[in-house]
């Protein structure tokens, strides 16, 4: 055998073994995906520190993430109550919560990464990392607002003793889009942002609208057959929908074809967001 | 495949766009759309303004920093050094040429940033940490040692919002010191803190060029580059004017710096930030008051220190400390503005100023001294910060009246009378 087994078992020491770093124009760092594993950690960290800072701040603390949720949904209830919407099999608040969850996540998700970049304008024109970094850890810090929103569902569902059937494991993938989704369109605001600061008021301003335009005071099935079509292509309504048949155990109908439309625009979104971040990306200290 | 050079830059280059027709930081899409229009209905262009103006911060730079070897960087305001570390440190990309960096390189362009108010100072130490780039584990390593260097232990769970600066600037640099990477890039750290801190700072700055790390440090304080680096380099209007030992290149600094930075002369880097109500612009060392600059005196004839100022808002009880201390750190004495009774600062209108220090000839004995300022709000030394403009300048005694002369030992140098009364016989 040939095979030099000092070479296997005494490897190089490593501080010889450094990388040569070459910085050019033009040349967003070639291992940027590597540098941004590297500062995985930071996302986790920056998450954390918005949490830790806003419940520190806030007298009411964790309650805040509670009070925004069960208002909506007491709001669209009594709104459903005052339309006369024929009541269904489900409760009326699960029904109208299941959708509050998913909708408040997105919205926002999307508004704080979408102000994030300019909120840490400190950071980015002293220290390098990843600038992908801060919108994805602002997205990060509303999981753990959902996940006490979530709680706050499941204990309503308690209440009322109602049981989610075997669809709620398909719960994470419908979070995983509507992460995909705000973080994707999070990341296109966020890079204009930069570029121009009106998008603080647009931003907002679609959120509002789109609460409005999506499935959360009424279902789906109450849009008229001949615009269901039209009403899918608000990539938040298969992701509605699929929030409100996986928590619903199946009593709420899912349109294959709503769910397709939402993973598609989720997909576009993604590839859209991530693009233009990363053209304007190198030009954000400079500018911010 | 193992080269010596740690940081080579060659033919760097950087390019600013200035706008000129918006006042404003940013651009609003508005403008955009509405010059678009106006455009539309506009036939010829011939009227409109130059709106974009280029701007080289940098140009054609090249050198190199050998591992382990600390240089310095050193030019006037404006010179390029703040765009040179932002391009080193990889926060902007350059508009040509190239840098090569082997090594995982950190860089402290400010001190704590990123720290959080709201957060307590144990957890800054793993915010800071993770945003330099460390490990969660690294930190946690380092903990102690951290702690232990930013003499903050007692206040680890407060929020740093009630640190005093001069903890909270402590804790910021005790993280970023602590950094374990193989390049170092420093910008102006030491300007802040107080004389026993930066001591410290000094220190540990030695040790890790003494540890094998290449140093890359940006100052405007001459003692502090002429004692750390073995290699400086001289910046101005974007170009590397001069790439010499230390000595060379800070004789070259203050002779060529047309703004007449001499010897004995210190003029502070940046213009007073509009929320500073008191800002040391000047500190010359003179040998009369309207005298030249000098950092060159006798031990018979008085040092005069000259502050040059500018306040705004009126502060409660400002008060001036003036520390002389000698190059090994040593502290020969401690002033305090109001140590001949009354507080010179009480009724001190906003405007521009200069304030004086006679340092009486013939007691301090024949040495380099450095001047340490600080001011401090309600009377207190160790209250609110007002202006530290830290080390702002050195002068040297010479004895030239006696027979001893320099070889004269101790810190003083009192003539005193010999009074011989012989008994008789």
């Amino acid at each position: 055998m040939s095979l030099n087994s000092e070479n296997l078992s005494a490897p190089q020491p490593s501080p010889a073994a450094t990388v040569t770093l070459v910085i050019e124009p033009g040349m967003t760092a070639k291992n940027y995906w590597r540098d941004l594993w590297h500062y995985r950690e930071l996302i986790y960290f920056l998450a954390w520190r918005d949490t830790a800072v806003r419940y520190k701040q806030t007298g009411v603390g964790v309650a805040w993430a509670l009070i925004r949720p069960a208002l909506t949904m007491l709001v669209f209830v009594g709104f459903r109550r005052l339309i006369g919407f024929p009541p269904g099999s489900v409760p009326e608040p699960i029904l109208v919560f299941a959708a509050v969850l998913p909708w408040q996540f997105f919205s926002s998700a999307l508004s704080e990464s979408a102000s994030s970049l300019i909120g840490n304008a400190n950071l980015i024109a002293k220290i390098y990392f990843p600038r992908l970094l801060i919108p994805l850890a602002a997205v990060a810090t509303t999981v753990i607002d959902f996940a006490i929103t979530l709680a706050l569902l499941l204990a309503l569902m308690l209440w009322y003793r109602f049981l989610p059937g075997w669809q709620i494991a398909a719960l994470p993938i419908f979070l995983l889009l509507a992460f995909g989704l705000s973080l994707g369109l999070g990341l296109l605001f966020a890079a204009l942002n930069v570029e121009y600061r009106d998008f603080r008021y647009i931003v907002p301003f679609m959120v509002q609208f789109g609460l409005f335009v999506s499935p959360i005071a009424f279902s789906t099935a109450d849009v008229p057959g001949q615009w269901r079509a039209l009403y899918a292509l608000n990539p938040m309504v298969g992701i509605i929908d699929g929030f409100r048949w996986s928590l619903l155990g199946g009593r709420a109908r899912l349109d294959p074809q709503s769910v397709t439309i939402s993973v598609a625009v989720t997909a576009a979104a993604l590839m859209l967001g991530l693009w233009y971040f990363r053209r304007m990306e190198h030009g954000f200290a400079d500018r911010i | 495949m193992t080269s010596d050079v740690a940081i080579r830059v060659v033919r760097l280059g950087k390019k600013y766009r200035i706008r000129h027709q918006h006042r404003e930081r940013y651009v609003a899409l508005r403008d955009v759309l509405s010059d678009g229009v106006r455009d539309l209905f506009r036939r010829t262009r011939k009227y409109r303004r130059p709106m974009i103006e280029d701007f080289w911060a940098l140009e054609d730079v090249s050198f190199e920093v050998k591992r382990g070897e600390v240089a310095g960087v050193i030019g006037r305001n404006g010179a390029g050094k703040s765009t040179l570390l932002k391009l080193l440190s990889r926060i902007t990309e350059p508009s040509t040429g190239r840098i090569e960096l082997t090594g995982r390189v950190a860089s402290m362009l400010e001190v704590g940033t990123g720290f959080h108010p709201e957060l307590t100072g144990r957890e800054n130490i793993f915010l800071n940490g993770a945003i330099l780039g460390m490990r969660h584990a690294e930190i946690k390593r380092r903990f102690d040692e951290i702690v232990a260097f930013s003499e903050v232990e007692d206040f680890l769970d407060t929020p740093v919002k009630r640190f005093s600066s001069g903890m909270y600037v402590r804790l910021a640099f005790a993280v970023a010191a602590h950094l374990h990477t193989e390049i170092l890039i420093i910008d102006e750290v030491l300007a802040v803190g107080d004389a026993e801190f930066q001591r410290k700072c000094l220190g540990r700055m030695s040790e890790v060029a003494r540890g094998g790390r290449t140093v890359l440090f940006v100052s405007h304080n001459m003692a502090a580059i002429r004692r750390l680096t073995q290699r400086c380099i001289v910046l101005d209007h974007g170009r590397v004017k001069l790439d010499a030992p230390p000595q060379e290149a800070i004789e070259y600094y203050l002779k060529e710096s047309s703004d007449g930075i001499a010897e004995g002369c210190f003029i502070r880097a940046a213009p007073r930030p509009d929320d500073r109500p008191f800002y040391v612009e000047r500190v010359t060392t003179r040998r009369e008051m309207c005298g030249d600059p000098t950092a060159r005196f006798d031990c018979d004839r008085p040092v005069f220190i000259a502050i040059d100022y500018s306040a705004g808002r009126p502060v409660g009880g400002l008060h001036g400390h003036l520390q002389l201390q000698r190059l090994d750190g040593t502290i020969v004495f401690d002033a305090d503005s109001d140590d001949m009774g009354c507080n010179p600062f009480d009724g001190l209108t906003a405007g521009r100023g200069t304030i004086a220090i006679k340092v009486p000839e013939r007691i301090l004995g024949p040495a380099t001294y450095q001047i340490y300022l600080s001011f401090y709000a309600d009377f207190d030394a160790y209250g609110r910060i007002i202006d530290v403009p830290g080390v702002v300048g050195e002068f040297t005694l010479d004895d030239t009246s006696t027979r001893r002369g320099n070889r004269r030992n101790g810190f003083l140098s009192l003539r005193l009378p010999w009074q011989v009364n012989a008994q008789r016989p």
